[in-house]
């Protein structure tokens, strides 16, 4: 059940030899079809799985496996938020102070066109800032209409603030647009006027709680319309403590009776050198806890999002990292065309592999519910480059994916990221140090290698790091991990 | 009569050239330029002049002198 792979999830995001890979690909004797495993879950229905199981935004799941990419095609925007300096790129839908390329429709579809070529991961096409798509419409529109005849199966996103939404549904159920975001901070107008200093609708600026009000009535139609297209939406919160932390517990409510699929609470990012309102004026972002905390209390609401990595609008690759350099316009050839084998052949194995670690996940899952014992939580952290499995060093990580094993099985509840403390074969205590900080809370790290003086220095700040489950699935790993914590015998169960 | 954009200051994202009722602002090298010869200030089309009121930097899209 648990065999390494034949091939490696990675080596297929190298230069790889097609014809090996595809001859290994087929050779299993199982199609994805017919062997009858499945990674969708039991509370889902298989209409809905369909369309989310290679979105790796709108399923937890399809986040180990498929890459999305951002064009930064549609800059202009119609709202001001305080979290926002357009001067620099927009701070909360892209890491703040680096300025992402513009690109014109054209240029996008050579750049969507070399990635698809270059990345077999590759699942998702979206238009997430800076600026907002359904305001600078016109440039949106020829995007998507240029690729999708490129590329048919290219699954077509967009994020917005939901202000110009109402005006374009009826387009983005057209174009088969099937995913939409939108970004919801607040559903009260007195609150919504400390976040949105003005929006600009119906050709005047119009400024508070009149502004948020509008802005609020907006959001909720566009929802509604969106939702009664069939069309999933995942909404967006930007968590700002003491402004709509709170609040969101009722934002949550409000999206979830307007048939959101997804609620992604999200932490403001807040720094005086961003220029923004919020990084000038003190504004606080929440710590990693009390996100978690805050997540917590909205279970059991609109579905949560808690793998988000807050992506830059121009990122391409797995959510856990970003690939933008290697495809920047000046490297981008003059003429593209697209050859789909890779990302065919990459599909095959994913599928494949996919139904064994659902299998191994449900049977550690179930070891944990069964042997889970009153007060037995476990945090644990992960270091993954993809594909499920405890596969990274510790030292080369730049993000660790957070677990939580309990009564309730073994839930993903978030990531913590880190500058890695690897460089080059040095590792720097200053930097061991802000990640023993990024790691608050957290009780035992998974890796796939860690060198004896970090493990001590990990240790010596009470938390335990280890490499004995190297290569393991996550949940499978971290199964072994809770009946070795709390002392019930379920090893056996999980192996 | 007519209003112009800072150069430093612009991010060029462009709302300012498809607000515009006149037609005239383009995009020229890394920035966004209005025309003084078709810019109107808006005046018969709107109650404010639109590329001002749309840019998203202060004191960018300004009444030329």
């Amino acid at each position: 059940m648990n065999q390494p792979l034949m091939i490696s999830l990675d080596s297929l995001a190298q230069p790889i030899d097609f014809a090996a890979l595809e001859a290994a690909a087929k050779s299993g004797g199982c199609a994805s079809s017919s062997c009858g495993s499945s990674a969708k879950p039991d509370d889902m229905d298989a209409d809905v799985w369909e369309r989310i199981k290679d979105h790796p935004c709108y399923s937890e799941e399809a986040h180990h496996y498929f890459a999305r990419m951002h064009v930064a095609v549609a800059p202009a925007c119609n709202i001001q938020c305080h979290y926002c300096n357009r001067k620099y790129d927009c701070a909360n839908e892209s890491r703040p102070g680096v300025v992402s390329e513009k690109l014109t429709p054209d240029q996008a579809r050579r750049k969507v066109i070399a990635v698809a070529n270059e990345v077999p991961q590759l699942s998702v096409l979206g238009i997430a800032g800076p600026g907002d798509a359904c305001y600078d419409w016109n440039k949106t529109r020829a995007t998507f209409d240029e690729i999708s005849k490129d590329i048919p199966d290219i699954k077509l996103c967009i994020s917005t603030n939901g202000l110009a939404l109402p005006d374009h549904v009826d387009e983005l159920a057209a174009m088969n647009v099937d995913h939409v975001t939108i970004t919801i901070n607040m559903v009260d107008p007195e609150i919504g006027a400390k976040i949105y200093p003005w929006i600009f609708y119906q050709h005047r600026r119009w400024h508070g709680v009149e502004a948020a009000r509008i802005l609020h009535e907006r959001q909720m139609l566009g929802l509604e319309m969106l939702t009664a297209r069939g069309i999933l939406t995942k909404i967006n919160s930007v968590m700002i403590p003491g402004v709509n932390d709170e609040h969101l517990i009722e934002v949550n409510r409000w999206v979830k009776a307007r048939g959101a699929f997804l609620h992604n609470v999200m932490p403001l990012i807040s720094d005086p050198a961003h220029g923004t309102h919020y990084g000038l004026t003190g504004q606080r972002g929440p710590t990693a806890m009390e996100l978690k905390a805050l997540q917590d209390r909205l279970e059991g609401g609109a579905k949560l999002m808690r793998h988000c990595r807050q992506c830059r609008a121009d990122a391409v690759g797995l959510l856990g990292e970003d690939r933008g350099q290697e495809f920047t316009l000046d490297q981008l050839p003059e003429a593209v065309a697209y050859d789909p084998a890779k990302r065919a052949a990459y599909r095959e194995v994913v599928a494949r592999e996919r139904g064994d670690h659902v299998a191994a996940k449900q049977s550690a899952v179930a070891a944990v519910k069964d042997s889970a014992q009153e007060g037995g939580t476990l945090l644990v952290a992960v270091a993954t480059k993809g594909g499920g499995r405890v596969n990274e060093h510790f030292g080369h990580a730049r993000e660790f994916q957070v677990y939580e094993a309990s009564a309730k099985g073994i839930v993903f509840v978030g990531h913590r990221k880190v500058d890695n403390y690897c460089m080059g074969g040095f590792g720097e205590d200053a930097t061991l140090d802000g990640v023993i900080a990024a790691l608050e809370g957290i009780a035992v790290v998974l890796c796939a290698k860690i060198g004896d003086c970090p493990q001590d220095m990990l240790t010596a700040a009470g938390i335990t790091a280890t490499d004995r489950y190297a290569l393991d699935y996550i949940e499978t790993a971290i199964g072994a991990l809770y009946a070795a914590t709390f002392g019930r015998a379920i090893e056996q169960a999980v192996a | 009569m007519a209003f112009k954009i800072i150069a430093s200051q612009c991010t060029a994202c462009g709302a300012c050239e498809f607000e515009c009722p006149s037609a005239a602002i383009r995009f020229k090298g890394e920035t966004y330029i209005i025309d003084p010869k078709k810019c109107t200030e808006c005046e018969g089309a709107f109650d404010v002049q639109q590329c001002a009121n749309v840019c998203p930097v202060p004191n960018t899209c300004v009444k030329a002198a």
